[in-house]
């Protein structure tokens, strides 16, 4: 067994691989349903037991349609752009640990690389995402597409802003970068989200605003601007950006998370006498479930806020959440002092 | 005229909590959580198919006599009630052996055009043509729309299989509707003073 520690990096690229590969059609067929019921309508229902496979013919659907290529698109930047989005959104679960487990004596933890920088990697591999976004809209030569992509700029640029200030106070307490650590502080003490109940908020908000999810899909607004960045796309291309924008989320759900709601901390299991390995694989268990409370959160927010209006976008995140943000870190630098 | 500014001030919560949206957004998230699990007011179509009442307006048929025969005497009635003209009969001589004076020999409706509103119906003065509840016609050619003489019978032998009492159903409630309550007597002495709706 003690043969297998030095692999288990190497060993987390495919499981890495699959989790985040696997939650895209699984949250594909949640957003469905979930919407669905919302509206008291069934979902969908016809294709195997309960509808269960219909992600698989929405991605045989997106596979089989056929690729167009405008002939007034700047062919490169048009074909990389998709590409571009998928990268960074897979790139970031290199640093993500999903949990702990002590193999012949020793513990290891699950999880792809041990940077020291870890959360500045994920934020600065995650922002790249709006180089996607902005060279699809400029290749697609369409105007729709121009006005999503130049919202999408604003947008993601000015709340990665609040998203930085919001998580400075947690690297304060915690006076480490790496996610484990942060975990390992929370596990120790409490939750991040009684530590910073503000910095959660600002940075749960900005989260939505960096995955262009409703209420901040200003990108999309499919009312107004037909589908922004990627009106020109179709088939594989489509599902590109369709791919890399669920990873995202599912890199956010893992921040918030880690971040602030305690990582695989399970309150109480101390004091459950079950085997050591056990209690392990049910706080891997409890992140997951975290997680995925939180992506369905996502489909939930999606139908109960509706969207904002650009000035609205800009003044909340300009004029509030940097200020709260700031005054977030300034109080936690006081109250760390004395 | 002059352009006007009305400054219309944005609805303030009670307090600054209010006005801060976190507890409002909490709330409204917890009102969409209730409608998860409400009954669903869906009708599963395909399994479940609504019934449809006796009345309803829906594919025609030619209904048949005691013998069998279309009750249809050709007197073109319901194709001259027809607004969208959709019904074309060819009448013939019944002949000697046939007891009937006139009859038709074509008789077609064309359910593309058929606007659904009855009123062939309403003018046969034989009930020879009626109207079922069949209301999914697909098809794969616009003639496959076009329903001659035997395939309008066709359709009243499907019909009449599944309602047997039609005509008892259908009459009852025609009676029902005029028997109702529907116009009140101070409704028609309204419209006799001009002061009605």
């Amino acid at each position: 067994m003690e043969a297998l520690i030095p692999f288990i990096p190497y060993l987390m690229i495919p499981i890495m691989v699959i989790v985040y590969l696997s939650t895209v059609p699984i949250m594909i067929q949640v957003e469905r349903k979930v919407s669905a019921w919302l509206q008291y309508r069934m979902g969908p229902n016809r294709v195997g037991p309960l509808g269960l496979l219909q992600p698989i013919a929405d991605a045989l659907k997106m596979l089989s349609k056929e690729d167009v290529i405008p002939n007034h698109v700047n062919k490169w930047l048009y074909i990389a752009a998709p590409a571009l989005m998928v990268f960074p959104a897979f790139f970031v679960a290199g640093v993500i640990p999903l949990g702990v487990l002590t193999i012949a004596g020793q513990d290891v933890m699950l999880q792809i690389g041990h940077t020291n920088i870890g959360i500045l990697y994920v934020l600065a591999i995650s922002s790249i995402a709006v180089y996607s976004i902005a060279f699809g809209a400029w290749a697609s030569n369409n105007k729709y597409s121009l006005l999503g992509g130049m919202r999408s700029a604003a947008q993601m640029m000015s709340y990665e802003l609040p998203m930085g200030l919001s998580i400075l106070g947690m690297i304060m307490l915690t006076g480490s970068l790496r996610l484990e650590e942060i975990v390992n502080f929370q596990m120790n003490s409490v939750w991040g989200i009684v530590w910073q109940p503000l910095g959660f908020l600002i940075f749960f908000t900005t989260a939505y605003a960096e995955t262009n999810r409703l209420p901040f899909d200003l990108t999309e607004a499919e009312a107004e601007l037909v589908a922004g960045y990627h009106t020109e796309y179709s088939s594989l291309k489509f599902g590109m950006y369709y791919l890399g924008e669920y990873c995202n989320m599912l890199t956010a759900s893992f921040m918030v998370t880690i971040l602030f709601l305690g990582g695989w901390h399970v309150p109480f299991l101390g004091s459950l006498n079950v085997d050591p390995f056990v209690k392990q694989l049910i706080q891997v268990g409890a992140m997951a479930f975290k997680v995925a409370f939180l992506m369905f959160t996502y489909v939930w927010v999606r139908w109960t806020l509706p969207r904002f209006r650009y000035d609205q976008l800009m003044n909340l995140g300009w004029k509030k959440l940097i200020p709260l943000a700031l005054a977030n870190v300034v109080i936690t630098a006081v109250v760390m002092a004395f | 005229m002059s352009i006007t500014v009305k400054n219309v001030s944005l609805p303030r919560g009670k307090s600054w909590i209010d006005n801060t949206y976190v507890i409002p957004v909490f709330k409204g998230l917890m009102l969409t959580f209730r409608h998860l699990f409400k009954r669903k007011d869906v009708l599963r179509y395909p399994e479940e198919k609504k019934v449809l009442p006796p009345n309803y307006r829906g594919l025609h048929m030619l209904t048949r006599d005691d013998q069998g025969r279309e009750k249809c005497v050709a007197c073109e009635m319901c194709s001259t009630a027809c607004p969208a003209d959709c019904i074309r009969i060819v009448a013939g001589d019944g002949g000697w052996e046939d007891s009937r004076e006139k009859h038709p020999v074509e008789f077609e409706i064309d359910e593309l055009r058929c606007i659904f509103c009855g009123m062939c119906v309403e003018a046969c003065p034989e009930d020879a043509i009626d109207m079922t509840d069949m209301h999914n016609l697909a098809d794969y050619t616009r003639e496959d729309f076009i329903y001659n003489k035997e395939r309008l019978l066709g359709v009243y032998d499907e019909y009449i299989k599944r309602h047997p009492d039609h005509a008892k159903r259908r009459d009852g409630v025609f009676k029902k509707m005029m028997n109702s309550s529907y116009f009140t007597v101070s409704d028609v002495e309204k419209a006799k003073h001009g002061t009605g709706h």
